[in-house]
């Protein structure tokens, strides 16, 4: 492969990086940048989609094998693109109304999404590893956002600080992983797999780096830092978080977990269905007792990341799919429920309470249903997107003899109706309070917010109809 | 014409589209009424059709595929949305999209001047196009699809009116509570199916069956896979155990009670075991479970509905019960008598809902039959509607539910035990009594209602109740048991549909024909026995009652409080779990943090006075903590 094919291949990053930057000075020489920002952002994803979608057909390696192209990498480029150009046209009206609409907060969207990009494109560790850090860092400055708000610094020192921890243990896993194998590239480890059979030292690495994954898609017992930063983060920007970067944090496990350790050994993948286990319970258990609407879907987030580890913890060719379905599917019902959330909140922090919720499907009809739709998506409740994954998950795991994996999974599901059907209870059964009957005029939806939960409304309905759309493209991946 | 099965989904699915997005802006009731009711028409009249092209073709060639597009393609599973036309699929087509017909139109009286008007009649085609997936799907999957789909229709309509209180509730907690116990069910459902899908390398009906057919009887996964489908059906169907959110389901609209928690949605276990029939002969052990919930039911439910003063409780309690009979006739193997019952319980079950909503139409939504009496002469077609309709399901010959529920339990006899019989005599006997104290105390005591003033329904509502009595009539004479002498058209029909499973039971050939005629004569007695003590003591000797119920004060309290079942379900189910979640768990991993920094200075000063507080504070090294006990237990597993 030439140098120019080598940028082709990675050109979905590039173009976003590139424009990151361009943002950044534009920022500095025009006064009403943000808009400029707003839209430069929209128009660059959109043309690295379309390169991710370009490029699908590359099925290899750039830059010595450090980057994969194609197949994988362009499918996760490409969702990662549809993730945050919904959050970016879900932010625009939120950081208005709640004055803080600085040109910075697409900057760092960009920044996050190139990370992830490379977080889930990389064949080397050291790539994995610098994905990671530039999407985290710049995920911590997303959280603490709201400056003016205490929560919202909160949210962000902590991330932050936990953050680094979890960072520390990821490096000494791959500093392991050198030290046994002397390389940090997947496919030379992936090829003599079977001489670290028995070395302590690469067992080490694999724990600690399946301890980083698993903080950074907030599994139990790492998850303690997301229901925090999720509610203290700006509402469209918990969402990114939450769904898009989890996603991301998903595409590596599998890149290094299943292509590049193999699927692992029984132990590792024994611990990682324990792991996914008390995700689904303890998010599931403790999302029934949140009054807080984003603190609610903070811990179903969590639960979320449980029933995707179900296809880790299985390894096998249905898993895989079930893990690259879901992240898709779970970034459209995700950032369409935040979105929502984002679009009710009216002032600071208020409307997140899930009684204020009461008869929005009869003031608001459109974003009844839509909301609707996400939490039955949510819910894993047919037609929609959200049940068709939970499906390719659940039967990954009855394939791989782990039934009792599947039965978590199925009990889970049942816990979280109560709760995600409760936010539909209110907006229909339940009549709305006297307040807000007196002044309807305070919820005006802007079209681009209005725009982008419906579109991925319309896309958990359509890939959950049909999710051959979306599988035929993971049967051939490199 | 069975190519175009798919337009028999479609009108009921457009219908939905059209009413609930703009049935806000059509005013005219008529119209979105009109309209609503006759998508279901066209669609039954593609079923008919279907049907008169299935009846001229060669016996063994009425079976058809017919597969749209592709739902789910990866690995060993390969899934469609696919049609399967064959007589089974085909007489639950009519019979929902017939009943569910006479049903909207009934809807266009009964909701007239409600609210929401257009949206109950788009989630009502919405529940026929969901039922028409559930019985017309060709594999479990798609048929999962439309359980589901039915599920949560169920669950809106139910909470349909809900700033209308419920009895100690309000409507959407009924609906909710319906939901929930769906979905304990649909948790047994989905694990049958992942061991099935485990098992057979499929959830198409055809593989799965003709690899089944090839089995030994007695294999140990089928008996575990068929178990839990039965699961799955005891939440749908309202069996022990989960029977309680049928009586609640009863706070939605009448015209809902009769099409979905009567006549449709609740027989879909019914139709699921009739379906996987092969699968349920190679698992004897299960059939027994099968038929003894069944029984247990039958007599259970019907022994509550001696004692509500509801008029659509007793009914629910008579549904409950009587889908207990369907089910003992699954149990014991008589699958075609089972779904006999359905259909002609489909008849004469909605008839009594759809009276009961004409005399709740006339008493200004009364429902307690305390305060009713007298109807006989200001409701005279739905007292003669429902007095049929009555007749029907206590067994009189030559009225429909006569022939169903004795072939049941001539089945429970000769296939089953003696025992299994005896208890669906005692609930015959329960059946008739309750029925005759409801129309006694409804129609024919001396009035109680006060003020009101009665007044006989509209055309519009009467002229459902007229048609679905002619057939509840007559709709045993398709199945008249062979010992008259007359060929048995139904089970003749469904005879493709049930053949692998007849060939694996070992059905006991003493079909003595002398035994089934005095059977058939001990049930019709014990009918009008049950049917004559009612009338007698609501109609002549009410001091009786009065004594009774007094001297047995502890037993009616037992049953009239349905034996305490849902306080139970609620004290070692429910609050354990709130607990958790709110105290233990709640408590422990979520330590909400601080809104200490907020007070005090209000406002962040700097970064470094919070990191400080936050050290102080000592949150983040308690999660730090959790991180580490973490680690350390991956650790251990690993190594």
């Amino acid at each position: 492969m030439n140098f120019y094919n080598d940028l082709l291949g990675i050109s979905p990053v590039l173009i976003v990086s590139l424009a990151g930057l361009i943002v950044v000075i534009l920022e500095a020489l025009f006064k009403k940048g943000e808009t400029i920002s707003y839209f430069l952002s929209i128009i660059s994803l959109i043309l690295a989609g379309l390169f991710a979608i370009y490029t699908y057909s590359m099925y290899s390696t750039a830059f010595n094998g450090m980057v994969a192209v194609g197949g994988y990498a362009s499918f996760f480029n490409f969702i990662f693109c549809v993730g945050a150009l919904l959050t970016i046209l879900l932010s625009k009206d939120y950081l208005a109304k709640r004055n803080i609409n600085y040109g910075e907060f697409y900057i760092l969207v960009l920044f996050a999404t190139a990370g992830m990009m490379f977080l889930a494109s990389g064949v080397d560790l050291i790539i994995t590893f610098l994905g990671i850090e530039l999407m985290s860092i710049s995920l911590y400055v997303l959280a603490a956002f709201a400056r003016t708000d205490p929560k919202s610094n909160e949210a962000g020192l902590k991330y932050l600080l936990l953050g680094a921890f979890a960072t520390g243990f990821l490096l000494f896993g791959i500093a392991f992983i050198y030290g046994s194998t002397t390389t940090t590239n997947l496919k030379v480890i992936s090829a003599n797999f079977q001489n670290y059979q028995n070395d302590f030292l690469f067992w080490l690495g694999v724990g600690l780096l399946l301890v980083g994954f698993s903080f950074k898609v907030a599994a139990v017992p790492f998850h303690m830092w997301a229901p925090d930063v999720y509610e203290g983060a700006p509402t469209p920007a918990s969402g990114f978080m939450s769904a898009v970067s989890k996603s991301a944090a998903f595409g590596a496990f599998v890149l290094v977990f299943i292509f590049g350790f193999n699927g692992t050994n029984e132990q590792v993948r024994y611990a990682i269905a324990i792991i996914s286990v008390l995700s689904m319970a303890l998010g599931n258990i403790i999302a029934l007792s949140q009054t807080n609407i984003k603190r609610m879907l903070a811990y179903s987030s969590i639960a979320h990341a449980g029933y995707i580890l179900i296809g880790l913890a299985s390894a096998n060719e249905l898993g895989k799919q079930g893990v690259l379905y879901y992240s898709l599917a779970y970034i459209l019902m995700q950032v369409g429920a935040f979105g929502v959330v984002s679009i009710v909140e009216r002032e600071e922090n208020k409307a997140l309470n899930i009684n204020d919720y009461a008869g929005l499907g009869h003031r608001k009809p459109l974003i009844g249903v839509l909301m609707s739709i996400f939490m039955f998506s949510l819910t894993g409740f047919p037609p929609f997107a959200g049940f068709v994954g939970k499906y390719y998950l659940f039967a990954s795991a009855v394939q791989a003899k782990m039934t009792w994996l599947a039965v978590a999974g199925v009990l889970a599901t049942l816990v979280s109706v109560y709760y995600y059907l409760n936010v539909v209870i209110n907006m229909y059964l339940k009549e709305q309070p006297a307040e807000v009957l007196n002044n309807p005029e305070q919820e005006k939806i802007s079209i681009s917010s209005a725009f982008a939960v419906l579109i991925s409304a319309i896309g958990i309905f359509i890939i959950g109809i049909l999710p051959t759309l979306v599988t035929r493209y993971f049967e051939k991946l490199f | 014409m069975h190519k175009y099965i798919g337009l028999a989904l479609i009108f009921p699915l457009v219908g939905f589209i059209i009413n609930g997005l703009f049935g806000w802006r059509i005013k005219k009731e008529k119209v979105i009424g009109w309209f609503g009711s006759l998508t279901v028409g066209a669609s039954f009249i593609v079923s008919f059709l279907i049907y008169l092209e299935l009846v001229r073709l060669p016996f063994y060639e009425r079976k058809f595929i017919v597969e749209y597009f592709s739902w789910i393609k990866t690995g060993g599973l390969d899934i469609s949305f696919s049609y399967l036309v064959d007589p089974l699929s085909i007489l639950m087509a009519m019979v929902v999209t017939g009943v569910g017909f006479l049903i909207h139109i009934y809807s266009i009286g009964y909701m007239h001047g409600d609210r929401g008007f257009a949206r109950f009649f788009a989630y009502l085609n919405l529940f026929i196009f969901m039922m028409l997936t559930l019985v017309l799907a060709d594999n479990y999957l798609l048929m999962f699809l439309g359980w589901e789909g039915v599920g949560l229709c169920s669950y809106l309509l139910i909470g349909f009116w809900y700033d209308k209180p419920f009895e100690k509730m309000t409507t959407s907690d009924a609906g909710r509570k319906a939901f929930i116990v769906n979905r304990i069910g649909d948790f047994g459902f989905l694990i049958g199916l992942f061991l099935m899908y485990k098992y057979f390398g499929s959830l198409n009906f055809n593989t799965v069956f003709s690899i089944a057919n090839k089995l030994q009887v007695g294999d140990s996964t089928v008996f575990w896979i068929t178990l839990l489908l039965f699961v799955g059906a005891t939440g749908k169907s309202a069996q022990i155990p989960l029977y309680v959110w049928l009586p609640d389901a009863m706070a939605g609209p009448t015209p809902v009670s009769a099409l979905i928690h009567a006549a449709t949605m609740v027989t879909a276990g019914v139709y699921m075991i009739a379906r996987s029939s092969v699968l349920y002969a190679l698992a004897p052990t299960t059939m027994e479970i099968v038929a003894i919930i069944g029984a247990l039911t039958a007599v259970y439910a019907a022994s509550m509905g001696l004692v509500q003063n509801g008029i659509k409780k007793v009914l629910a309690y008579s549904t409950i019960s009587q889908l207990g009979y369907m089910f003992l006739a699954m149990g014991v193997g008589a699958f075609s008598a089972g779904i006999f019952h359905l259909t002609t319980h489909a008849f004469f079950k909605a008839l009594l809902f759809l009276g009961a909503g004409a005399v709740m139409h006339a008493l200004d939504n009364e429902e307690d039959i305390q305060k009713m009496g007298g109807l006989k002469a200001h409701l005279p077609i739905t007292y003669k509607t429902f007095f049929i309709a009555s007749l029907a399901i206590a067994g009189i010959p030559p009225l429909s539910g006569f022939f169903s529920k004795d072939e049941i339990l001539w089945g429970a006899y000769s296939q089953g035990s003696f025992w299994l019989w005896l208890l669906g005599a005692i609930g015959a006997f329960m059946t008739a009594f309750y029925m005759f104290r409801l129309v006694a105390l409804v129609f024919e005591t001396p009035p109680r209602y006060g003020a009101k003033h009665p007044h006989e329904a509209p055309k519009v509502m009467t002229l459902p109740l007229i048609v679905l009595g002619f057939f509840s009539v007559t709709a045993g004479f398709i199945g008249i048991p062979e010992s008259f002498g007359l060929k048995n058209l139904f089970h003749h029909w469904l005879e493709p549909a049930f053949e692998d499973a007849n060939a694996k039971l070992i059905l006991e050939s003493t079909h003595s024909t002398s035994t089934e005629f005095m059977l058939m004569f001990i049930s019709v007695l014990i009918s009008v026995g049950g049917i004559l003590l009612a009338r007698y003591l609501y109609l002549k000797r009410m001091n009786i009652v009065a004594k009774l119920t007094q001297t047995f004060s502890g037993v009616y309290k037992l049953v009239y409080n349905k034996y305490y079942v849902d306080e139970i379900y609620d004290t070692i189910v429910v609050k354990p779990i709130k607990w958790g979640s709110e105290k233990l768990l709640w408590r422990f991993f979520d330590v909400k943090v601080i809104d200490g920094i907020v007070n005090g200075s209000a406002r962040v000063t700097s970064i470094v006075s919070s990191v400080v507080r936050f050290v102080q504070n000592g949150i983040v090294q308690f999660y730090a903590v959790v991180f580490l006990i973490g680690i350390l237990i991956i650790l251990w597993i690993i190594f």
